[in-house]
């Protein structure tokens, strides 16, 4: 008999994936609608740009809306708390969406969030009555605080964005999950596998979010499908509990009427 | 006047609002707009009028990770 499961929570709304999606990088939007198709995604990531910039505009979000998926807009790029919270605005009667995927990077090296400037940023759009998914580094602190200003999922990164590294703290992450039991944890960014998809599903990571992974493959369509693979076998893996880890060989063949047995 | 458009220095020889520039600009839903650096809702646009140095950000969908 399998082990039940329960769909991906997301302030409320239930997902059978657990693969979030970014749109961007993609050879082609042909390429990008195939490989949404098969990555079997329900959520997607998109953002704003100036008007007059090279491919902001209504076609591509009609690309978008025809595909159906949900929506899930970032902030990507912004420095700053006035910034995050405007372009958060701006997004919400574009797509028409309270959702927001807030990134405030800290540091144009690696891309870090900021800590301190995402906690006053969270604080102010969930007063605006936001539902915030914050992009943040995998310190569990940071994580409480902000699940004490309200939100419902958090997201820490693998590794620095677009890297492909994986989980470089694999410890750091299993801490949350242990510290937070109840919200909705992500890992969003720094994958590049699917074998990193896995690992952060088997730690009990509710999802994945990436982008660059799949986007940035030779095949991006079968790195989607593969992908997809990869979050339901590690969220079967977790379901299932997986066996203690020994020090010591065990045989799994039966001794018991073992013959020859040590006869020299 | 002197003003700012999504970067672009743009010169106003009459005293506009910020929707009669934005249809001006040939601007094309969907887009939100912010006014130096705060949002203004699409409701409000023909109530706000713009001053000297004004900055207006015009922003459409694109991709995103």
């Amino acid at each position: 008999m399998m082990h039940s499961d329960t769909p991906l929570t997301i302030y409320g709304e239930q997902f059978n994936s657990r693969l979030l999606i970014g749109s961007a990088l993609y050879p082609s939007p042909e390429i990008m609608q195939h490989s949404l198709v098969a990555s079997q995604a329900q959520i997607v990531t998109v953002s704003l740009r100036r008007q007059n910039s090279v491919s902001a505009g209504g076609d591509f979000w009609q690309l978008i809306k025809d595909t159906g998926l949900r929506v899930l807009p970032n902030t990507a790029g912004c420095h700053s708390v006035k910034e995050v919270v405007t372009l958060a605005q701006m997004c919400r009667e574009v797509f028409a969406t309270d959702w927001i995927k807030l990134e405030l990077i800290g540091d144009e090296y690696n891309l870090q969030p900021d800590p301190i400037a995402l906690l006053e940023a969270t604080e102010i759009l969930i007063k605006q009555g936001f539902k915030v998914l914050p992009y943040c580094t995998d310190d569990l602190v940071v994580c409480q605080r902000l699940a004490d200003l309200g939100c419902e999922v958090l997201m820490p990164w693998g590794a620095p964005i677009g890297t492909g590294k994986g989980l470089l703290n694999p410890y750091n992450l299993k801490t949350i999950r242990e510290r937070l039991p109840d919200h909705t944890l992500i890992v969003d960014a720094g994958l590049g596998l699917p074998s990193h998809a896995v690992q952060a599903l088997e730690l009990g990571y509710d999802a994945v979010l990436l982008n660059s992974a799949i986007a940035g493959a030779g095949c991006p369509v079968t790195m989607a499908s593969a992908f997809n693979h990869a979050v339901i076998a590690g969220r079967a893996a977790y379901v299932a509990q997986a066996m203690p880890e020994k020090e010591v060989a065990a045989p799994s063949t039966p001794t018991m009427g073992m013959p020859f047995w040590h006869q020299n | 006047m002197n003003i700012s458009y999504n970067g672009q220095a743009l010169t106003l020889s009459q005293p506009q609002s910020l929707l009669e520039v934005i249809e001006a600009q040939g601007a094309k839903a969907p887009f939100a707009v912010a006014l130096n650096g705060l949002f203004v809702p699409r409701s409000t646009l023909a109530e706000q009028r713009l001053q000297e140095g004004d900055s207006i950000e015009l922003l459409s969908p694109i991709q995103g990770g």
